[in-house]
């Protein structure tokens, strides 16, 4: 399996730390992956006005490429007793931080946790490599179980276990559509995390507290954005990425009037059209950066049936077989990032993932791509739909204490920051998206700071989610294969609202 | 095909008249106690599932409530006649049904007349025929989802760019004027050999001196064909479409693996089971279940009346 | 043959005629063996096409044109591939499952066919009529109460799900099945046994079973092959990729990178034919045994 393939930035680091690559290489490599060293924004920004303006911008490093081996940023000095960070190698993907809580935790030595973690891939590799750092420090054996690989059948898995009230699961990754669905069997953590609780972003916290319960600790976020190929856009004559959904069609279909050329298989414009979760988060951005509000408001009305938004996905619909591939319906990420990464594609609508996988040696447009934020049509915000996820204790543990502990030390600071620079998750608290050596990982973290994040109707839809999520990809999915746009929409808003009761 | 077992009479008979009875009750008694594990296994895997998904299909059972089954009568029943999303599963299936059903019977039919002519490598094609049916469909559905890709797909590469017959690559799974026939080809192919395989068989057991007689008389091939293959072949021709009519029906795992969740070309078998896993709705999924097993009984009955009738 | 209809005229003519004869023959061979040479194709390019697929590296495979050779061939796919835990694990688990299932169902199936054919008891056709039922309802029937029942058994995400309900397809036909070779036996093989003074149950495993092995093998291949390629209980009752078998690691075939997403098919493709090869080695030595299991029910019909 590729999966030591972290990233070209985690190789540049890598490559700078132990000196194979020169100065020079280095430098030109960071320029071409957007380093700088501004004043960093709030990663987010929307996500909240988060008002701990660190000081650790300035930190430098990323300018000159040699630098990059400064990464102990201030960051991690701030969490307590984190112990000494000072030159601790962040890149090591075999090596967690410390686990800083470890007094606390001690006491509770002992004590056996099964956590319900990453199921494949590198995730999982660092979640076991973290559940034995945190053995060895407290004497709390924990068993790493690895969850369904699809989040649909994740949330089956847990369904089952809390209903059964199970206390085989004491700790688990919780997506961020699902702390509606499992509140009443989630613990409490907003206690137990005390001030800490001010450190992460306002909205990941607001979509994690159900009826003022805390149930998840934000762990790693997800949103969506568009990157697009700088080397075409400045060959084609446009001086950046688009700014509306207009102009994203009109630069498409001029560089693929010009590319099929040479390639037939060149397209404008790729995205995830296949009938799955996917394409409701697709979906959502095209509805709300066109004033087409959500599919159901905070307050369960369904707002999805307007003009706007049969619009906007009429106008999208238009572009399957015409700047987007015909196959586009079937596509999810991978499918876009086959074409994007291979030079065959103008723009493309992904999660940050595809980032450092673009950058790589094995991809076609390494240095010839950016991210922005996703078009907008005018009047409205450039938004992208939130992904990511947090760490629950279960209501039916029986060391819920513990199990507390661990999840503190997983969505710790070192511990992000580590996960960020060593494997390119992005960290929910603002202090450590904004530490110059994991800017320096994901810069897009800076250039995507003033999106409006979208959320998925998980909290007015409860743990009927699965079936309005499914409804609405369903009817999308048909809207792009042909069918009446407008006509579809006020079918799905129906269905809906049926299923909402 | 069952008329077949109530032949033999066992090993009866052996002590005498007036052990007979005891002999017989003993026999029946260890008879009885052979089945038993059977009988287990059909009663705990199916026969109390079966009751249980009927009653279930009169509940609101849901997963995800705390609080168990509530009894609802027929609403899942009448909600089942309003569903447009069912009824849309059922025009597919049975439109899969159709399609692939007579595709496989034309050219197993063909394969098998090639296969029973002699020729060199005979024997290998006969074995190369058994191999698509023993791979796993899920198999199958990926070697040809792949085949079937838009961009780097080797059908699109051959009908576009080497032999022109399309002037602009397809996306095959993706289009709705594609994807059934698409997912259909995935079938046929798998299948047809197996089809190909059973009507060889009943090709097989046709005695060679009808044809001689025939020839004798004058008839030509074609003749031979309809008025001697053909006919005999009726009861191999029958199973088969029973078999391959009941698989076709209850079709699930090529469906689910090119298409997932997309509803244009969703049958029924993968609505049931995203009701009742993805939803957790298993008073609902129960009630599609029931349905989907009456529509299979609807066809095996039209098959056995039809049947009959040829018969007399 | 096609010498004999001729009319005698001179010899010269007649053997002119012969060899018109035979070139004739081989002209009108010739569509023929265009079609054997067709169905070939068609039966055997999937199967090419994923193989090519396995050794092509990616920057071939997701390149156009397309390679109908691959110029590069590698093995990375199958490197990879192999040194997945996972897929190795999934390997295990359904030989594990498939094994287990083959052995169970015989073992029942055995005793059952046994009494139905070749014993005489009232209801000996009822029982007979209700397994073969079983194989008439679609696993979709029993899916939802199948659930709940496994959910509370505490089976669930277990491998013995599966082996438990691999049985409601994998018993039928081979009770079926089985039970059309225990009534061909002759029946003066079991009389000299109970004339010798045999109990019903060593007459079975001394004198029928192994007369049956032919049988069993057929029966044990099938069960194995239905057992291994099953798709619809894998997915349903097993959740995490440590109880994956085959066909669900192949349809979950999404290495994780960073993000979470990865659909490599040149590993698929190798993935596809590790699953497949013990198959088709399976049924390349028994495909006689095969052929007569598959077309023992359909011919007699």
């Amino acid at each position: 399996m590729p999966r030591e393939n972290p990233g070209e930035i985690q190789r540049l680091i890598d490559g700078a730390v132990n000196g194979n690559l020169t100065r020079r290489d280095v430098l030109r490599r960071a320029v071409v992956l957007g380093l700088s060293i501004p004043a960093i924004a709030a990663l987010l920004a929307a996500c909240g006005d988060d008002d701990d303006d660190d000081d650790d911008d300035d930190d430098g490093g990323t300018g000159a490429g040699g630098d990059a081996t400064e990464m102990e940023g201030d960051a991690t000095e701030e969490e307590g007793g984190g112990g000494d960070t000072g030159d601790f190698d962040f890149s090591d993907v075999t090596t967690p931080p410390e686990v800083a809580n470890a007094d606390t935790a001690s006491e509770y030595s002992g004590a056996s946790l099964t956590y319900y973690g990453d199921g494949v891939g590198i995730g999982n590799d660092l979640d076991l490599a973290m559940a034995q750092k945190f053995t060895e420090a407290t004497g709390i054996e924990i068993e790493v179980i690895p969850r369904p690989q699809d989040a649909t059948e994740t949330f089956s898995t847990y369904q089952r276990l809390f209903q059964a009230q199970s206390g085989d699961m004491d700790i688990m990754m919780v997506d961020v559509i699902w702390p509606g669905s499992f509140a009443q069997h989630l613990a409490d953590l907003s206690e137990a995390l005390g001030d800490d609780a001010g450190s992460f972003y306002e909205t990941i916290m607001e979509n994690n507290t159900v009826d003022g319960k805390l149930v998840g600790i934000p762990w790693f976020g997800d949103f969506g954005m568009l990157y697009y190929r700088t080397d075409l856009a400045e060959q084609y004559g446009y001086d950046g990425p688009p700014e509306t959904w207009d102009d994203l069609e009109e630069m498409a279909t001029t560089i693929q009037e010009g590319e099929k050329a040479n390639d037939e298989n060149f397209w404008g414009f790729v995205f995830q059209g296949n009938a799955y979760e996917g394409l409701t988060c697709d979906g959502l951005e095209w509805q709300a950066s066109a004033g087409g509000g959500t599919i159901v408001d905070q307050d369960g009305n369904v707002t999805l049936d307007n003009a706007e938004a049969a619009a906007i996905f009429e106008k999208i619909q238009g572009w399957v077989g015409n700047i987007a591939p015909p196959g586009v319906t079937t596509y999810q990420e991978e499918d876009a990032r086959n074409a994007f990464q291979n030079g065959q594609a103008a723009f493309m609508r992904n999660w940050p993932y595809a980032y450092s996988l673009g950058q790589g040696d094995d991809s076609a447009v390494a240095g010839n791509f950016d991210v922005a934020p996703l078009p907008a049509q005018s009047g409205s915000d450039h938004v992208g739909t939130v992904g990511g996820w947090q760490i629950g204790v279960s209501e039916y543990s029986q060391n819920k204490e513990a199990a507390i502990e661990f999840a503190k030390y997983l969505t710790s600071a070192d511990v992000q920051k580590w996960r960020a620079i060593a494997a390119s998750f992005v960290p929910t608290r603002p202090e450590v998206a904004e530490d110059p050596a994991v800017i320096e990982a994901m810069p897009f973290l800076q250039s995507l700071a003033d999106v409006v994040r979208v959320v998925r109707p998980s909290t007015p839809a409860g743990d009927l989610y699965n079936e309005v999520s499914t409804a609405y990809f369903q009817g999308l999915n048909e809207i792009l294969n042909g069918s009446d746009a407008e006509g579809s929409v006020s079918d799905m808003a129906g269905d809906i609202e049926f299923i909402l009761g | 095909m069952a008329e077949q077992a109530a032949v033999n009479p066992g090993g009866e008979g052996e002590g005498g008249p007036l052990r007979a009875s005891d002999l017989t009750r003993s026999r029946t008694r260890t008879a009885w106690l052979l089945l038993l594990p059977t009988l287990l296994v059909v009663a705990v895997v199916a026969a109390f599932p079966l009751g249980q998904t009927i009653y279930l299909s009169f509940t609101n059972e849901r997963l995800a409530d705390l609080q168990g089954p509530e009894w609802i009568g027929l609403d899942n029943y009448r909600r089942l006649l309003e569903d447009d999303d069912f009824h849309n599963t059922i025009w597919v299936t049975v439109r899969f049904t159709f399609i692939t059903i007579i595709a496989e019977f034309i050219l197993g039919l063909v394969v098998a007349l090639v296969v029973n002519s002699q020729f060199k490598g005979r024997g290998l094609m006969r074995t190369a025929m058994l191999v698509p049916w023993a791979i796993p469909t899920v198999v199958s559905a990926q070697m040809w989802a792949w085949m079937y890709n838009d961009i780097y797909g080797v059908f699109n590469d051959l009908l576009n760019r080497r032999l022109g017959i399309i002037d602009q690559n397809i996306a095959w799974i993706a289009d709705p004027d594609y994807a059934l026939w698409a997912v259909a080809a995935v079938d046929i192919w798998k299948t047809t050999p197996f089809v190909a395989l059973l009507l060889l068989a009943g090709l097989q057991v046709i005695p060679e001196d009808i044809y001689e007689a025939a020839r004798v008389d004058g008839a030509n091939k074609l003749q031979q064909f309809y008025k001697i293959t053909l006919p005999l072949l009726v009861p191999a021709i029958v199973v088969t479409l029973i078999f391959r009519t009941l698989d076709s029906l209850r079709v699930f795992d090529v469906f689910y693996v090119m298409f997932g969740a997309r509803r244009d070309t969703m049958p029924m078998a993968v609505y049931a089971q995203n009701t009742i896993v993805a939803f957790s709705r298993t008073g609902y999924g129960s009630a599609i279940a029931v349905a989907i097993f009456l529509i299979i009984a609807i066809f095996v009955v039209i098959y056995v009346t039809t049947l009959r009738v040829e018969r007399s | 043959m096609t010498a004999t209809a001729r009319p005698q005229t001179t010899e010269a003519a007649a053997e002119r005629s012969q060899v018109l004869d035979t070139v004739m023959n081989v002209i009108k061979r010739i569509p023929f063996y265009l079609l054997v040479v067709v169905i070939a194709v068609y039966l055997m390019f999937p199967f090419y096409w994923a193989f090519r697929s396995s050794i092509t590296p990616d920057a071939d495979l997701f390149a156009t044109p397309v390679q109908y050779f691959p110029n590069n061939p590698t093995l990375e796919n199958y490197r990879a591939v192999l040194s997945d835990d996972n897929f190795i694990r999934a390997l295990g688990n359904s030989a594990i499952v498939a094994a287990s299932v083959t052995l169970l169902a015989l073992m029942v199936g055995a005793f059952a066919s046994y009494a139905i054919g070749r014993f005489t008891f009232r209801g000996r056709t009822p029982v007979l009529y209700i397994v073969l039922a079983m194989t008439m309802f679609p696993q979709i029937a029993v899916l939802g109460s199948l659930y709940t029942l496994i959910t509370e058994a505490g089976l669930y995400n277990s491998l013995w799900a599966l082996i438990f309900t691999y049985m409601m397809f994998t018993l039928p036909f081979t009770v079926w099945v089985l039970t059309t070779f225990f009534q061909q036996m002759p029946k003066e093989l079991e009389e000299a046994a109970y004339v010798d003074g045999a109990t019903p149950f060593q007459v079975f495993y001394k004198v029928l079973l192994p007369l049956a092995a032919p049988g069993l093998v057929t029966t044990g291949l099938l069960a194995f092959i239905a057992a291994w390629n099953e798709f619809l209980f894998a997915l349903s009752f097993t959740q995490t990729p440590d109880k994956f078998t085959v066909t669900l690691a192949i349809f979950r075939f999404e290495p994780q990178t960073a993000g979470g997403f990865e659909i490599a098919w040149g590993q698929i493709m190798a993935a596809t034919i590790i699953i497949t090869l013990p198959l088709i080695i399976l049924t390349l030595i028994f495909q006689r045994r095969i052929l007569a299991g598959l077309t023992a029910g359909a011919v007699k019909g």
